[in-house]
């Protein structure tokens, strides 16, 4: 690294990442915290940023596939990683996801700013368990806060969703026949 | 095409937001400078000086600001925005603290630097000399007095208030029961998960600036901003942006962060922007609900209310701009739907050395449900009456209403309800929570060694408050239909539900309809959205411009179709003759005919020109009293707020071992009036009930004798997840229409939340067989209300039922 | 709330991460999973001048079953231990008391050696090493050592890794005997949150089938998990017993937990007596069924 790598007087780091399915980088300060990152030097504003303690979960991406808290990584520790973000649960057609179709059907959002983190913590949470019972419902979504709907609505959306994909699983799968 | 009133619309408002395309605060203005603040660590203290030469070193920093570097306009209070007569001593924030400082978090000096993270490196540097001074914490030591949290204000009292109707103080010394309280609730906060924010552009060349803010009122923030910069009115606009919750903390303007940031702006030539992070939003923004009250009630051997004395005082931190509103809710809406003999309330409003006390959801009322609610239930154990029953002998009958209670509303209105059925609500609640039957539930439950308890709660709020909200309506040439309304939105899917509205009174696909909010270049006169007002006021409003529009298209169709407007119909977006689908023109068509424009634009310009056979050659193409297009602006005023109502009833356990409170059945009755758009009012109620579980189990900022705010954190400060909320919210619906509006409707945003303190604690209660008097309540707090109530009442009195006599530790209670 | 300027390497060579680590002249910090860290820096409650990230080092992130442990590795995340059939097989503790930690995206990322060497009193792990007497390796330019979970926590927040020193597996010893098992109770305010108190507990059967004798590791009552022996409170008593007053009794007297915002010292008194009963049943329940097998 030479030594015009730097900003302000904080040496950069190179953050190369795979985000939706797409090669991204990065030059950051090591504390650039990957919520930051990902909203701010990659412009994916979809993420959002509730209390940078790991708390509130707004912040939650996949990182290979599991959720993690964003506001809990520094970017650079995530070099290499592969991310998916909100912007990256809909289908390539823009066909909504099947998590997204359902908060929509269930009106599991008001406000949207803690939706974000819901939808991937659920997309990851429904490949694990694909036909959760009430308790794995509220299992799966036990670490998000949500200010608005008062989560009645949320727990639909995940029964719904589970719905959604064996509706989906079974029309491709007719479809094919 | 049927109607939307009433239908379950899924939202407009989902798709870009699903998509992670929302355009909240934070995600705007990436090309901004970034604005950080030097925030008080002392609770109360002078300034003794500031030095701000480290912090202008450090790389990527633009500025830095004290109070000393603002101009006049700025370097004073920032407007005290509602007063009252009774707010004798009133006191508002420096934008940047001038000499003193009154709570821990109030902003000192402004960093303006490249980025959020340069700024608080910057921040950190600033070299603030501090003489502290005795911090008064509590409304304990704020009455008390021993120290001042201002020098001018003797007694730390802003304010003290009475109202009354009838003579309170005879009618309780003729009573043939009196029973004393002290009941206590403490401070939470609105607390929405996306903090406050503040953007702004200055334009050199036009001399023009355009603020973004998380808030519940760009207008009210417009007019601030322009009278704090000196800059017409016409020179600022403001637009609202995504804002991921309100709950009433956003209605507060201006913010110091809402002038200092665009006044930084035009100073330095760039866009800047201030983000508020959490620990921020919890010591330099707003909290709500602390209040201690004491209650004196004379009552006959039927448990009606011949005199209720509240006698309460207010913690409303250490400024007051928002005025005296959320003790006033507290002191008229506590009367619920009830009609006491005689009221008299008498509050103080205190200062205290912490963070300032605005409106939060329900905005005072669940602190006057909770004490009334509570009063009921304690005259009931008393004379060993059915809570209910004594609830349904004071109730205010439908044959009362219009019912004047006698006092004055925080709209300065007389406070008389309009519409309610009470009686049929609690016939609702009993039924759906099964109270009837609860007693059988209670006993075989004790059978196993469980304890399990029952309570009810009920409220009035007034809804839909002055002064108005007005509404702009446009058929476009495309046929699309653009409103516009100037109070914001938070989540409440506000856009959605005013579509609903125009599509139904248009006849145009809801889909055609668009909807914006909050944005001063599209609607420029407004109040903004807090007292569950938006369906009432811009509901009305958007209805009533709507209607106009329709007005104007049926006149203009009808001269270009060469019939009576009277025959006309209006369906799927198409003017056509009743019944005659052929005969229709649509409505884009109509627009374009409105306008007698010389130049043919487009295909629809030309398309109408069938039509355009050249007119009256004696009468001019637009005459006197008309105007081209389709357009209607209207506003909504009415004459008082309609008062919305709900009960709320909960079926608690508690563990005998840990005092851990389970609760079992949440149930709510409702009635709002007819509803637009059923599955976001149940959406609300949802949110609310949520709300309310957390300030009565789990929320409450926790200060410690200096003024520290222990708790400024989501791990500390205790919001339920879904593991703490009921596991299903019970709703049944009651529909009393307003007369008050066109709609017949009232306001639905805020009652989730009222009664949930009430019910709970009652519930508690009822379990437990201890007086429940202070809410929030831990398992830790039962825990030690229960060995303080071993310790006080051993042995007990016999004979006490499942719901009866409850006694009190002083012994009193029993006979008055 | 962002952190203060640090320095930043990614060793791949646990050499290069050591010599960091000795070298003294800066601040240094070990990152993880940074469940704990990266807060704490984002406060400016801690402001490392070096941050050693030993994400990359390789051979670290394995559960293992091995003379009569179960051992985690550095990099082994709370969702990896939480997951392993053969670490629950061999000590049932650890998925019973794992399931307490956080949520599970904070599980997916920090470290089970990570949260005992943050040892905070009212964390799970350290409890559970405490009461099951294991150890924790660290290394260090100058060699290696094993430190018991007796000397490990020193107090809040405080562990006896040195600053040179980097914590690279912990060993739980695994359930022994034919008739022993575990329980964990907790309470806390909120699902997911800190523990108001927990309990750890063992307990194994006597030839005849009665309780043979118990222990248990406190949570949250004081500056580092409180380990007492219950056995005189409990030997010999029916293993199917409704309650165990003696042991709740035992607790309550000899714990001394503080009050805080969340809850009073006598209340986490009284939690600490009724979370032994249940810890004790649990473990009793699962001694019976062993000895069944």
């Amino acid at each position: 690294m030479s030594a015009a790598d730097e900003l302000h007087g904080e040496e950069l780091h190179e953050v190369r990442l795979t985000v939706n399915g797409a090669a991204r980088t990065a030059r950051v300060p090591a504390r650039r915290l990957l919520s930051d990152c990902i909203r701010h030097d990659l412009r994916l504003t979809g993420t959002h940023v509730g209390c940078e303690h790991g708390v509130c979960g707004a912040c939650t991406i996949l990182l290979d596939g599991l959720p993690v808290r964003s506001c809990l990584l520094l970017a650079v520790s995530a070099d290499g990683c592969d991310i998916t973000t909100v912007e990256g649960l809909a289908e390539t057609d823009g066909t909504l996801s099947a998590v997204q179709q359902a908060f929509f059907e269930c009106h599991g959002l008001q406000c949207g700013f803690c939706t974000p983190g819901f939808l991937t913590t659920i997309t990851a949470g429904l490949r694990v368990v694909p036909d959760p019972d009430d308790e794995q419902a509220r299992e799966m979504i036990g670490g998000n806060l949500c200010r608005c709907t008062g989560y009645q609505n949320i727990l639909a959306s995940v029964h719904r969703a589970a719905e959604i994909i064996r509706e989906r699983a079974a029309s491709a799968s007719a479809g094919r026949a | 095409m049927s109607s939307l009133f009433g239908a379950r619309v899924q939202r407009v408002e989902d798709d870009r937001l699903l998509r992670g395309r929302g355009a909240f605060l934070d995600d705007l203005g990436q090309d901004a400078l970034a604005a950080a603040f030097v925030r008080s660590p002392h609770a109360h203290a002078r300034i003794t000086g500031i030095d701000v030469s480290a912090a202008l070193e450090v790389p990527g920093v633009v500025a830095v600001y004290t109070c000393q570097d603002l101009p006049p306009r700025l370097a004073q209070p920032l407007p005290l925005l509602i007063p009252h007569p009774d707010l004798t001593h009133g006191r508002t924030p420096y934008p940047l603290a001038s000499g003193e400082v009154n709570h821990v978090g109030e902003a000192v000096a402004m960093v303006v630097a490249a980025d959020r993270y340069l700024a608080e490196d910057a921040a950190d540097l600033v070299d603030v000399s501090y003489e502290p001074l005795p911090a008064v914490v509590g409304l304990d030591a704020a009455r008390a007095a021993v120290h001042l949290v201002h020098d001018d204000v003797p007694g730390n009292r802003a304010a003290n208030s009475v109202q009354e109707h009838g003579d309170t103080a005879a009618a309780i010394a003729a009573a043939p029961h009196v029973l004393e309280l002290d009941l206590e609730i403490e401070r939470s906060a609105s607390m929405p998960l996306e903090g406050r924010g503040v953007l702004a552009r200055w334009d050199g060349q036009s001399e023009s600036l355009v603020l973004w803010t998380s808030t519940q009122t760009s207008t009210g923030v417009r007019a601030a901003v322009a009278a704090k910069l000196g800059l017409d009115l016409s020179q600022v606009d403001v637009i609202t942006p995504d804002v991921g919750g309100g709950f009433g903390v956003k209605i507060v303007h201006p913010w110091p962060e809402e002038v200092l940031v665009p006044w930084a702006a035009r100073m330095l030539g760039q866009p800047v922007k201030f983000t508020e992070d959490r620990r921020e939003h919890f010591i330099a923004s707003a909290h709500e609900r602390g209040q201690q009250h004491h209650v004196t009630v004379g009552y006959d051997d039927d448990g009606r209310i011949l005199g209720l004395d509240v006698r309460f005082w207010h913690d409303n931190g250490a400024y007051v701009p928002y005025g005296l509103i959320v003790p006033i809710v507290t002191s008229t809406q506590l009367l619920g739907p009830y009609k006491p003999g005689a009221y008299r309330v008498e509050f103080d409003s205190l200062y205290t050395n912490t963070v300032l006390v605005t409106p939060y959801r329900g905005a005072g009322r669940p602190q006057g449900c909770f004490v009334m609610e509570r009063t009921v239930d304690a005259i009931a154990a008393a004379l060993r009456l059915d809570r209910t029953l004594v609830r349904e002998r004071n109730l205010i009958q439908p044959g009362e209403m219009p019912y004047d209670q006698g006092l004055i509303f925080q709209d300065g209105r007389p406070l008389i309800y309009d519409s309610g059925d009470y009686p049929a609500m609690l016939a609702k609640i009993k039924d759906l929570i099964g109270w009837e039957k609860f007693a059988l539930l209670k006993d075989a439950a004790a059978a196993e060694g469980r304890r399990i308890g029952i309570g009810l709660a009920c409220y009035v709020e007034g809804t839909g408050v002055g002064p108005y909200e007005g509404a702009h309506v446009v058929v476009e040439t495309s046929g699309k239909v653009k409103v516009a309304t100037g109070l914001t939105s938070q989540g409440q899917g506000h856009r959605t539900m005013l579509a609903q509205l125009v599509a139904d009174e248009l006849g145009v696909p809801m889909a055609d309809v668009d909807v914006v909010t909050g944005d001063t270049r599209r609607f420029g006169y407004a109040v903004g959205t807090f007292a569950s007002r938006t369906a009432v006021m811009s509901g009305s409003a958007v209805t009533l411009a709507a209607r106009k529009a329709r007005q104007k298209a049926l006149r203009v169709a009808a001269g270009a179709l060469e019939v009576s407007p009277d025959d006309l119909e209006i369906t799927g977006g198409m003017v056509q003759v009743r019944g005659d689908p052929d005969s229709g023109i649509s409505l884009g068509t109509v627009a374009v005919l409105s306008n007698p424009l010389r130049y043919a634009f487009d295909d629809a310009a030309k398309a109408a020109t069938q039509f355009a056979g050249g007119g009256d050659p004696g009468k001019p193409p637009v005459e006197p009293d008309d105007e081209p297009g389709i357009e209607g602006r209207a506003y909504f005023s009415p004459v008082r707020s309609t008062f919305a109502s709900g009960m709320h009833a909960a079926i608690v356990e508690t563990d005998p071992d840990t005092a851990e409170v389970r609760i079992l059945r949440y149930c709510v009755v409702h009635d709002c009036g007819p509803l637009i758009n059923p599955q976001i009012v149940e959406g609300q109620i949802h949110g609310g009930v949520a709300q309310g579980v957390g300030g009565a189990l789990y929320e409450r900022m926790a200060y410690d004798e200096d003024g520290q705010l222990v708790n400024a954190s989501f791990m500390d400060f205790l919001m339920p997840y879904v593991s703490e909320v009921p596991r299903e919210v019970e709703i049944d619906h009651l529909e009393t229409p307003s007369p008050l509006n066109p709609l017949g409707i009232k306001g639905a945003g805020e009652a989730g939340v009222i009664p949930g303190a009430a019910a709970l604690a009652a519930a508690i209660e009822d379990a437990e067989g201890i007086p429940v008097r202070s809410m929030p309540l831990s398992p830790s707090d039962l825990f030690e209300l229960r060995q303080a109530s071993d310790q006080q009442t051993a042995p007990r009195a016999g004979g006490r039922q499942a719901g009866g006599a409850i006694p009190f530790p002083d012994g009193s209670g029993n006979d008055g | 709330m962002k952190p203060r300027p640090v320095g930043y390497m990614r060793p791949e060579a646990m050499a290069d991460a050591l010599a960091a680590l000795a070298a003294q002249d800066a601040e240094v910090k070990v990152l993880a999973g940074g469940q704990s860290l990266v807060p704490l820096m984002s406060l400016r409650l801690a402001a490392p001048e070096l941050l050693v990230d030993i994400n990359r080092l390789a051979g670290l992130s394995y559960v293992q079953v091995a003379d009569g442990q179960v051992r985690v590795g550095a990099l082994a995340r709370h969702a990896e231990v939480l997951a392993s059939q053969a670490a629950a097989a061999a000590q049932p503790l650890l998925r019973k008391a794992l399931r307490f930690v956080a949520h599970p995206a904070i599980r997916n990322r920090g470290t089970t050696v990570g949260s005992i060497v943050h040892a905070d009193p009212a964390g799970e792990m350290p409890a559970v090493l405490a009461l099951l007497a294991g150890t924790v390796q660290v290394t260090s330019a100058a060699g290696q050592r094993s430190i018991p979970a007796s000397e490990f926590f020193i107090g809040p927040l405080e562990s006896a890794v040195q600053p040179d020193e980097l914590a690279t597996e912990v060993r739980f010893p695994v359930l022994a005997g034919p008739a022993a098992g575990t329980g964990f109770a907790e309470i806390s305010r909120r699902r997911g949150d800190y523990a108001v108190c927990g309990v750890a507990a063992m307990a194994w059967l006597d030839a005849g089938g009665r309780v043979g004798g118990a222990r248990a590791a406190y949570l949250s009552v004081g500056p580092y998990p409180v380990v007492l022996d219950l056995t005189d409170a409990v030997s010999g008593e029916a293993a199917d017993a409704a309650a165990f007053p003696a042991a709740a009794s035992l607790a309550r007297a000899r714990l001394q937990p503080a009050s805080d915002i969340h809850a009073t010292a006598s209340y986490r008194r009284q939690l600490a007596g009724a979370l032994t009963e249940r810890a004790l049943a649990e473990a009793l329940g699962d001694a019976r069924e062993a000895m069944a097998a």
